[in-house]
C-alpha cells in the first residue's frame, strides 16, 4: 500500500524534486532532508533575490543522524513517514498542518508486530492520565522518538542501561520545562523537589524505573503505558520491599511467558528454571511447618520406643 | 481373592501407580525443600534441580489419573466410601487403639478384611490426601507453570504468591503424609510385612 503511494505521489506531485535517496543516513551530506537537518546551518539558493544563503536550523529539527542509524526505523527514509512534499524547499507552509503517520499506521494490527503487543498498549495509553487529561494531542512520539528509538528492555542485559534509556523518556518531558508546556498549560516543580519524600532518591532513580511505581501493575504486558496520576502512584515501601511484591509476581510471569516464547514445546515448557519461594517466603509458615516436622517426628519417635520396649 | 491368611488387596495397576508415586513423590519432596530453601548446594546444580521438580511432577500429574480412573473403573472405590454414622467416632477409637490400646492388650477395632481394606483413620487420610491434597498440589503446580492462567491479585496478595503457598503447603502435608505412612506401614505382622504386601500385592490379615 505504501509503494502504491508513493508511486502515485512521484507522478501526481509537480514541481521541483529532487531524487530521495533512500537508507543514507550514513551519508547525511548527500541525504535530500540531511543535508539540512543534520547541521547547525543551512545553505539554500534564494531564487526570489537570486543568491546563494546560509540560514541556521532550528535546534529542535536538528537530527542525530548516529542516533537514527542505531534507532528501530534505521531502514526507512524520511518520507516513509513524512510527506514526500518535504523533497521541495522552501517547505510548503500547509504541510505543517497535514496530519502525520502515526505508530499504529503500521503497527496496529499486523500479525508481524504481533509479539510487541501494540493494540494492547494502545489499550493501556487510553487509560493512562497522559491520555486522560492530554487527549490525543499526547502521541507515542512524546516518549519514543520515532527518529531513535531502540527497545533496550528487550535486547539489553543491563538494567542500569535499561533504567536510564526508559527513565530518559520521561525525564525528556518532566525535567524539561519547555517540552513539558508542549502538553500541560503550566509548569510543575521539578522531579526532585517532588519525590523529596523518597529515601536514597538518587540510588532509586538510578535503579528502578519510574514507572514501575508510576504505572498500574500488568502481568501480562512487557512494559506497563497505563501512566496513572500521581495521586495512585505507588507510594508504600512495602509495596516492593516485601514478600509479598507484584512487582515480583509479575517479574516472575514476565520471565516464564518469555522462555516459552523462545521455546514453547511440551519439553520446553518442562525445562524451564524459573521458580517462585511458596510458604517458604512467609516467616510465620515456616515456623509451622518446622513445628508440626518435629512434632510428627517426636510422636514417632516415642511411639517407636514404646513398640520395642513393649514389642508390639 | 484370598488364601488362608492373605488377601490380594493390591492389583496390579494399583501397584503400579503406588510405585510411580511413591518414587515421584519423594524426589519432589526433596526437589521441593531445596527450592523452597534456595539451598544452591545440593547434589545437583539448583537448575537441574527445578527442571527435575517440573518433569517429576508432570509424571505424578499424569499417574494421578491411572489411580483417579483406576479407581472409577474397578471396585477399589468401595474402600473409598465414608459411613456418615459415627463420622468422628470411628477414626477416633483407631486413634485410640494406635496410642494406647495396641500396647494394653487392645485388638484392632476394625480388622481389615476383603470388604474393609482401610482402618477408618487411614481412609480419612488418604481421601484428604489423595483427593484434596494432591490435587491441589497438581492444579496449583499448572499455575506455577503457566502463571498466565493466575489471577493478578486478591486484595492486595498477589495471585502467583497464593498458588505458590497453596503448592507448598499442600507439598508440606503430603510430606507430613508420607512420614506417618511409612511408620504406621511398620505396625503390620512384622515390621516389613506391610511394604512386602504393597510390592507382591497379598496383604496378610
Amino acid at each position: 500500500m505504501r509503494f502504491i503511494t508513493f508511486v502515485l505521489l512521484f507522478i501526481l506531485i509537480p514541481g521541483r524534486t529532487q531524487p530521495l535517496a533512500a537508507q543514507s543516513y550514513d551519508d547525511p551530506k548527500n541525504h535530500t532532508c540531511l543535508q539540512c537537518h543534520s547541521q547547525q546551518a543551512y545553505a539554500f539558493h534564494n531564487d526570489l533575490m537570486d543568491k546563494q544563503e546560509k540560514r541556521l536550523m532550528n535546534p529542535y529539527y536538528i537530527l542525530d543522524t548516529i542516533a537514527i542509524r542505531n534507532g528501530v526505523h534505521q531502514n526507512f527514509d524520511c518520507t516513509d513517514c513524512h510527506s514526500f512534499e518535504y523533497s521541495t524547499y522552501p517547505h510548503t507552509a500547509t504541510l505543517k498542518l497535514e496530519p502525520m503517520a502515526t505508530c499504529l499506521d503500521c503497527h496496529g494490527g499486523d500479525e508481524a508486530f504481533a509479539k510487541y503487543e501494540f493494540d494492547k498498549i494502545d489499550e493501556e495509553f487510553h487509560k493512562s492520565v497522559h491520555y486522560q487529561v492530554y487527549g490525543d494531542n499526547f502521541t507515542c512520539s512524546k516518549c519514543h522518538s520515532q527518529h531513535t528509538y531502540h527497545p533496550s528492555a528487550r535486547n539489553s542485559s543491563s538494567i542500569t542501561e535499561i533504567v536510564e534509556n526508559s527513565n530518559n523518556m520521561c525525564l525528556s518531558c518532566h525535567n524539561d520545562m519547555r517540552k513539558f508546556e508542549l502538553v500541560a498549560d503550566s509548569a510543575i516543580a521539578t522531579v526532585v523537589d517532588i519525590h523529596s519524600w523518597l529515601p536514597n532518591q538518587e540510588l532509586h532513580f538510578q535503579h528502578v524505573r519510574c514507572i514501575e511505581c508510576h504505572t498500574a501493575v500488568e502481568d501480562d504486558l512487557m512494559v506497563s503505558h497505563n501512566i496513572l496520576s500521581k495521586d495512585h502512584a505507588v507510594r508504600r515501601c512495602a509495596e516492593c520491599h516485601s514478600a509479598n511484591s507484584l512487582l515480583k509476581a509479575s517479574l516472575y510471569k514476565y520471565q516464564n511467558l518469555q522462555e516459552r516464547a523462545e521455546d514453547g514445546s511440551l519439553l520446553g515448557v518442562l525445562s524451564h528454571e524459573n521458580y517462585v519461594i511458596g510458604s517458604h517466603q512467609i516467616p510465620i509458615l515456616k515456623t509451622l511447618s518446622l513445628i508440626i516436622f518435629f512434632a510428627v517426628i517426636g510422636g514417632i519417635i516415642v511411639h517407636g520406643i514404646f513398640r520395642i520396649i513393649l514389642k508390639k | 481373592m484370598s488364601s488362608e491368611n492373605k488377601i490380594y488387596f493390591y492389583p496390579i495397576w494399583l501397584r503400579t501407580w503406588h510405585g510411580i508415586n511413591a518414587l515421584g513423590i519423594i524426589i519432589l519432596i526433596i526437589t521441593g525443600i531445596t527450592m523452597n530453601s534456595g539451598m544452591e548446594k545440593s547434589l545437583i546444580s539448583f537448575n537441574l534441580n527445578i527442571k527435575l521438580h517440573n518433569y517429576t511432577g508432570a509424571i505424578v500429574s499424569l499417574n494421578y489419573l491411572l489411580f483417579f480412573i483406576g479407581n472409577l473403573v474397578t471396585n477399589n472405590k468401595k474402600f473409598y466410601i465414608v459411613k456418615p454414622k459415627n463420622f468422628l467416632k470411628r477414626p477416633m477409637k483407631q486413634a485410640y487403639y494406635y496410642a494406647w490400646g495396641m500396647f494394653h492388650g487392645m485388638k484392632a477395632p476394625y480388622p481389615l478384611s476383603e470388604n474393609r481394606k482401610f482402618n477408618p483413620l487411614q481412609k480419612y487420610f488418604y481421601i484428604i490426601i489423595m483427593y484434596l491434597a494432591v490435587p491441589l498440589v497438581i492444579i496449583s503446580g499448572i499455575g506455577l507453570m503457566f502463571p498466565e492462567v493466575i489471577f493478578n491479585k486478591i486484595y492486595d496478595i498477589s495471585g502467583v504468591l497464593i498458588t505458590a503457598v497453596i503448592h507448598s503447603a499442600m507439598g508440606f502435608f503430603i510430606s507430613i503424609f508420607l512420614v506417618i505412612h511409612l511408620y504406621v506401614a511398620s505396625i503390620g505382622k512384622s515390621p516389613l510385612d506391610n511394604f512386602k504386601g504393597i510390592l507382591n500385592g497379598w496383604h496378610h490379615i
